[in-house]
């Protein structure tokens, strides 16, 4: 019997030590070269930057970069798991509400002895691109790309209700009488014998097409509308960002804010939110059940597809209270604290953030770089396909016409409380003031 | 291996002589045996060790320390117990969690009790029991994504069909209301074949002679089943009911697909909340000690559902 004990003690020995073998194995060759793991979401994305993989090993021959692309929903998960089992890739894109847990986690590593070193010149990018990713003296990542929003509407709906781009580039709003804005968005809105919000006998029970689609699963951020609003009607997130530690979600200019996209449904010019679709908006403007809705940088391949044969156009935010705003976000690429290869890590990431390889995504027209010149050139390559995209640069070329999302610690527990307020506000569990009131007292006690 | 095995455990007479007849063997032979049934037993041992017990120990550890996945975890004694009494999320899971239980294991088991009934009295036509079966070995991901699709507002094919009725559109996974009772119905539609196929196989234990004498003193069907099916079912309908139980408790991956405990924290079950604290919130530590009172609450209700059932003992016996 001590035999058979044996030889299962060693089958199991064997076991285990292939799979640490398969684990751990496969970064260096014999010939002392390296295999990078680089992780990103965004597929649209991917070719852009296996474009710089390719420059970069012509560059250096001696460092090839492997990537990992996983669905958003799944990526901070996988990234979370292979951080704890310590195996996690070399570099990744980190994203600024995840961040914070990664830099307190100490898996971040910071490249502002690098960066200093090496003497990378950091002002070529957009303003406030940087800043997020340091903390306390440290730097945790280079800003790679960046993201505004802009209102986009469907040209032929809104413009036989006399429409044009010229007058959708003056909208003006308030949270009272909701400005031209409202009127633009009564006008096309239609119910099922097609008269319009305006018309005395319209019937909101019977709605075709809505003038707005809101967007709800919008985090603690609303980046894809009532943070826009709420910005333009002058509410601040935060007393300080980055890394504040009292935010301010009671703030009446926030609660005017939602109290007037609960109006719009009430009105029947948005979907009410308890029946709503799970398609996301981009698809119900393309099936005709919208006419307008806000949409980030990021999403403006889901409104120039070949299929929708330019159905649509995009409009800056309206000018609110406070001015014309919209939120300005960036991405970064991060180095893990605990990389085998730091120092060709590094050198991949500043080549990510460099003109040769922002200018290479640039030409690719799915992303703005996040480089002053390579952004001309992303520009450029869009309207070469034919889109008209300038009005997401000129956010952020206006002066005061971006806000910096909140960057704070905790930013993954504070989504779902925001969100579930502002949702209970809107489906009218809750009076507005109450739930933000309720949801701000929670949130700051987060960071007691 | 194999051989070894098979070197250790002659061919013989498989059933042990209760009696002890000379010649069956002495000690050496019986300490054999003891020795080849651990061998047999060693793979499902080593599974549940590795696989169950193992967790659970470190699951009860970690509910115990501050552990966040990335540093390395600190031992606080009950302060994750001390706040889960006073988290109201935590309570509302549970209270969700208790609804979704109640219709889901009501509808299923009625429904269930049913069609086994109809198979059992009225036809026992295997190809339809395998049609019954057809919804349960859809995986539950596919099955969420299906009915996610079919109950859309602006798609769905039931919104058109009540629409065309003139009855409104319903938000099946987005009104607060109907949320957590289309989940409910969801999985009762994916699992009521598999229960009634359960109870099924327990129905055909009962000797059909019953049967046929209450039909001789002229009892009707409704009769036989209040009075034979269901007083003799007990034990079985009692381990389906603690099964289904069990394993209602733990819904998760419909909800994950369709409302991801929205809106508004309507369909945020206990299962679900565990998932949020550990892997988005990386609260490992109060994840598990939420884990940890699941478990507990979950043996308390077999318990007292297999007592009230006298589910050990079997009136056919």
């Amino acid at each position: 019997m001590t035999s058979l004990r044996q030889r299962v003690g060693a089958a199991l020995l064997c076991l285990a030590a292939s799979t640490t073998l398969v684990s751990c194995g496969g970064d260096d060759a014999a010939d002392g070269s390296v295999t990078l793991d680089y992780w990103l979401w965004d597929d649209r994305q991917l070719p852009a930057y296996q474009d710089c993989a390719a420059a970069f090993h012509r560059a250096n021959p001696g460092i090839t970069v492997e990537f990992t692309q996983t669905a958003w929903t799944q990526y901070w998960q996988n990234l979370t798991t292979e951080l704890v089992s310590g195996d996690a890739p070399d570099v990744w894109t980190n994203q600024s509400t995840y961040s914070a847990t990664y830099v307190s986690g100490g898996q971040v590593l910071d490249l502002a002895p690098y960066v200093e070193r090496d003497h990378v010149d950091l002002s070529g990018y957009q303003a406030g691109l940087t800043e997020p990713w340091v903390k306390d003296g440290k730097r945790y990542g280079l800003p790679k790309d960046w993201d505004t929003v802009a209102l986009v509407y469907n040209t032929a709906m809104l413009g036989e209700q006399g429409m044009d781009a010229d007058r959708l580039a003056k909208l003006t709003w308030n949270p009272s009488d909701g400005g031209t804005l409202e009127e633009v968005i009564a006008r096309a809105t239609l119910d099922d014998e097609g008269r319009n919000g305006l018309d005395p006998g319209f019937d909101k029970d019977h709605v075709e097409v809505y003038g707005f689609l809101p967007e709800w699963a919008d985090g603690s951020q609303g980046q894809n509308g009532w943070g826009e609003f709420a910005a333009a009607n002058g509410f601040h997130y935060l007393h300080k960002n980055p890394w504040g530690t009292h935010y301010r979600y009671d703030d009446p200019k926030l609660v005017e804010t939602i109290s007037w996209f609960k109006h719009l449904i009430d009105k029947g010019y948005s979907p009410r939110l308890d029946q709503q679709s799970k398609m996301a908006n981009s698809e119900l403007l393309a099936a005709g059940k919208g006419a307008m809705t806000v949409a980030g940088s990021y999403a403006i391949s889901s409104y120039t597809g070949p299929k929708l044969q330019r159905q649509f156009a995009f409009a800056p935010m309206p000018v609110g209270p406070a001015g014309r705003k919209s939120a300005v976000n960036g991405l970064s690429d991060a180095v893990w604290a605990g990389s085998k290869h730091k120092e060709e890590a590094w050198k991949w990431v500043k080549f990510l953030a460099s003109a040769d390889c922002q200018n290479l995504v640039a030409k690719r027209a799915v992303v703005f770089p996040a480089l002053k010149s390579a952004t001309e050139k992303a520009l450029a390559a869009h309207r070469t396909k034919g889109e008209d995209v300038h009005v997401f640069t000129d956010a952020v070329a206006a002066k005061d016409g971006t806000f910096l999302l909140p960057i704070t610690e905790h930013g993954t527990e504070i989504d779902p409380i925001v969100q579930d307020a502002i949702q209970s506000a809107i489906l009218g569990q809750a009076s507005p003031e109450d739930a933000l009131k309720a949801a701000n007292d929670k949130v700051n006690a987060l960071f007691r | 291996m194999g051989a070894h095995t098979a070197v250790a455990r002659p061919p013989g007479p498989a059933r042990p002589d209760p009696g002890g007849a000379p010649g069956s063997g002495g000690p050496r032979k019986r300490r054999d045996d003891r020795r080849v049934a651990w061998l047999f037993l060693a793979p499902a041992l080593v599974g549940f060790a590795l696989f169950y017990a193992y967790p659970t120990v470190r699951g009860v550890y970690y509910s115990l320390t501050d552990y966040n996945l990335l540093a390395a975890p600190n031992f606080t004694g009950a302060e994750n117990y001390r706040d889960l009494v006073s988290d109201e999320q935590f309570w509302n899971a549970l209270k969700v969690t208790g609804y979704y239980v109640v219709v889901n294991i009501g509808a299923q088991t009625l429904l269930g009790l049913l069609l086994a009934t109809l198979m059992h009295r009225l036809t026992r036509s295997v190809a339809l029991r395998a049609m019954l079966l057809l919804p349960w070995l859809v995986p539950n991901v596919t099955v969420g994504l299906l009915w996610l699709w079919l109950l859309d507002t602006n798609l769905g094919f039931v919104n058109h069909v009540l629409n065309a009725l003139g009855m409104g559109t319903t938000g099946f996974f987005s009104s607060p209301d109907w949320a957590m009772p289309s989940i409910a119905a969801v999985n009762t539609w994916a699992y009521t074949g598999y229960t009634a196929l359960l109870l099924y196989a327990g129905m055909l234990q009962i000797p059909q002679h019953l049967y046929e004498s209450a039909s001789l003193d002229g009892a009707g069907e409704f009769r036989m089943f209040t009075r034979i099916t269901l007083p003799l079912l007990r034990p079985v309908l009692a381990l389906v009911l603690v099964v289904s139980m069990i394993g209602s408790f733990q819904i998760f991956d419909t909800i994950a697909v369709t409302t991801r405990g929205g809106p508004v924290g309507a369909t945020r079950v206990i299962y679900y909340y565990i998932y949020e604290q550990a892997f988005t919130y990386f609260h490992m530590g109060y994840a598990s000690a939420v884990a940890v009172m699941l478990a507990l609450i979950l043996g308390v209700l077999t318990a007292v559902q297999m007592r009230l059932l006298r589910a050990s003992r079997s009136d056919l016996a």
